[in-house]
């Protein structure tokens, strides 16, 4: 309808083809909605978290409130066990699953981009836990490795696991047990993202290689992996920062436990602030935590080549 | 690498070889793979996929204390006790407000942004850029007390409008990255014909440019309801009372009591799947195109 009324108009004088071209303004109107949320609910917060880092602030402890100085900080580094751990354990969590999402999201793309017979129901299927959120994997994992009535049970009937253990609450199954659940909703975020690059890929490459009799691991190697460069080191990048702030499924999962093994970085800072309303030092881990992530961001930056090219 | 040897040795074998016409050949090589070796890695895969969607579906399905592996006889004791005795109903309406909600002012505020930083050249525009993607560092865990300070000062807190903000803002930055992007892919010329035509900016956009992102804007908004749907700190912290909490902060409360109620448990996984579900089968064909147009490369 739009369109046809367009089309009837009679030619517009060159009045109007001015007020089409550029105000000086416009551009400035358009992003100031983004530009203010992004003040106030972001740069805001993020600033005022900085000022908390160098203040005692404890809601529940207002006498002892006031200017602190870098005594947080140096809480953090010389008398927080917990601090360290927490970090190591948000490296290690972040690198296990970064990779073997990677590993098994790019075998899936693979996969799930040859033709075949059920290919649509297929991807369907194995692209669905994607969309399943942090609290609603906890919940299925927590049905599935429940000791009584759990897959565990019968996974102990074929002579895989005891009886009676619950994967979740034993701090040497902890582990595994969590990072197979994240697998379980982070792989099909992976190959879908690798699977939209894959569609880009010139299909000219792969008939010049097999005129040339390359095989088609080759093929892989050669063409399909270079092409894949780009989106992999960057889709990585964003999921490893995504991996290390996501605290829903930890949080609902274990909490954090059994005996704190499987608390990260910013579940221990969520404890600290929620449960111990401890702002002040909360906003001290926070303050390291950016800075460690801002490093991140600028590994990212220096790989995505941003501004290089327009 | 490979087309350079490939002219070199091309000229050899090419006489000699009366090759087979193209078209007879169905697959080109590389999507040449033994079916086996699609079906058996997909086959394994699905099991994996498949199985913890079963269990839940068993848990809501067969009555309490059952321990057989077919949901039957069904009962639909465990939807009801969730809707109505765990308040899902009122969860549900909750969570669909702020998915609603966050998907509008995401994609608006998204489009009007994304498509200044698309077809202008301004000042801070580089700034902005660069802050645009810093943000995506900025995790919005770790600025739940601040958050919460501010929402307390604007009298929010308890209220749904807290949560749908703090949701679009920090789905904000990825949207409006990809939708510039889209828009970067409709060519400029398009909408000067337009102008030409006698169309001002706003309309021009709206019925030139607006139709050809529709792929892009369904994934976006997609993207934005689902991940508002999914969510759960910002509801957890900003709201206190049961009547406005979401589905997620429900699941928590069913997960974390002192005798989880499996088949509760269950049938509230499903009530806060369906939706998701249902956008997802709908969205998944724009999902890849969508992506793939508006990659992260850009």
């Amino acid at each position: 309808m739009a369109q046809a009324a367009a089309v009837a108009k009679p030619p517009a004088p060159p009045r109007r083809r001015r007020a089409s071209a550029t105000p000086r303004r416009l551009p400035y109107l358009l992003i100031a909605p983004a530009a203010l949320l992004m003040l106030g609910f972001i740069a805001y917060p993020v600033l005022s978290v900085f000022y908390y880092s160098l203040q005692d602030y404890n809601p529940t402890k207002p006498w002892r409130n006031g200017f602190a100085g870098f005594d947080n900080f140096t809480r953090i580094f010389t008398e927080d066990p917990l601090f360290w751990d927490s970090l190591v354990f948000s490296a290690k969590w972040v690198f296990v699953e970064v990779g073997l999402q990677l590993l098994f999201g790019l075998a899936l793309a693979l996969i799930v981009n040859q033709t075949f017979v059920g290919r649509g129901l297929g991807r369907a299927l194995v692209f669905s836990p994607w969309a399943v959120s942090g609290v609603l994997t906890s919940a299925i994992w927590v049905l599935l490795y429940n000791s009584q009535t759990g897959i565990t049970r019968y996974l102990a009937d074929m002579g895989i696991g005891d009886y009676g253990v619950s994967w979740l609450s034993d701090t040497s199954t902890v582990f595994p047990a969590a990072v197979v659940a994240d697998l379980w909703r982070g792989v099909p975020f992976f190959a879908i993202l690798i699977l939209a690059d894959l569609q880009s890929v010139s299909k000219d490459l792969y008939e010049a290689a097999e005129v040339d009799g390359a095989s088609r691991f080759k093929q892989f190697w050669h063409i399909t992996l270079p092409h894949l460069k780009d989106a992999i080191i960057l889709s990585t990048l964003l999921r490893m920062v995504w991996e290390f702030n996501n605290v829903d499924l930890l949080y609902t999962l274990t909490g954090g436990g059994p005996a704190g093994v499987t608390t990260t970085l910013p579940l221990y800072i969520a404890n600290t602030s929620v449960d111990a309303h401890d702002f002040g030092y909360a906003s001290a881990l926070t303050t390291v935590a950016f800075v460690i992530l801002l490093f991140c961001s600028m590994v990212y930056l220096r790989l995505s080549k941003f501004g290089g090219e327009k | 690498m490979i087309t350079k040897e490939a002219t070199a040795a091309a000229p050899a074998p090419a006489p000699a070889a009366p090759e087979p016409p193209r078209p007879a050949k169905k697959r080109p090589a590389w999507d040449e793979a033994p079916r086996w070796q699609i079906y058996l890695p997909l086959g394994i895969y699905l099991v994996f996929t498949l199985i913890p969607f079963y269990w839940i579906l068993l848990f809501a399905l067969r009555p309490a204390g059952s321990t057989s592996l077919v949901p039957w006889p069904m009962t639909t004791v465990h939807f009801e006790k969730v809707w109505t005795d765990r308040s899902f109903g009122t969860f549900f309406q909750n969570s669909v407000l702020v998915g609603v909600a966050t998907l509008i002012m995401t994609t608006l505020v998204a489009l009007a942004g994304g498509y200044a930083l698309a077809r202008f050249d301004f000042k801070v525009k580089r700034a902005f850029m660069l802050a645009l993607l810093c943000s995506q560092f900025v995790p919005g865990a770790l600025l739940l007390v601040p958050l919460f300070e501010i929402f307390a000062e604007l009298q929010m807190i308890n209220s749904l409008g807290s949560v749908i903000i703090a949701e679009t803002v920090f789905q904000l930055p990825l949207s409006m990255i990809l939708i510039s992007n889209f828009i970067k892919n409709v060519p400029y010329s398009l909408e000067e014909a337009a102008w030409v035509d006698g169309c001002n900016r706003m309309r021009a956009f709206r019925v030139v440019v607006l139709p050809l992102l529709r792929p892009g804007l369904i994934a976006v908004g997609s993207f934005a309801f689902v991940h508002s749907w999914n969510h759960f700190l910002f509801a957890l912290m900003f709201l206190n009372n049961q009547e406005k909490q979401t589905i997620p902060v429900g699941l928590n409360t069913l997960m974390s009591a002192d005798s989880v109620d499996l088949g509760a448990l269950a049938a509230g996984g499903i009530i806060a799947a369906v939706p998701v579900v249902i956008v997802f089968a709908f969205i998944q064909k724009w999902l890849i195109t969508g992506f793939s147009a508006g990659a992260v490369k850009g």
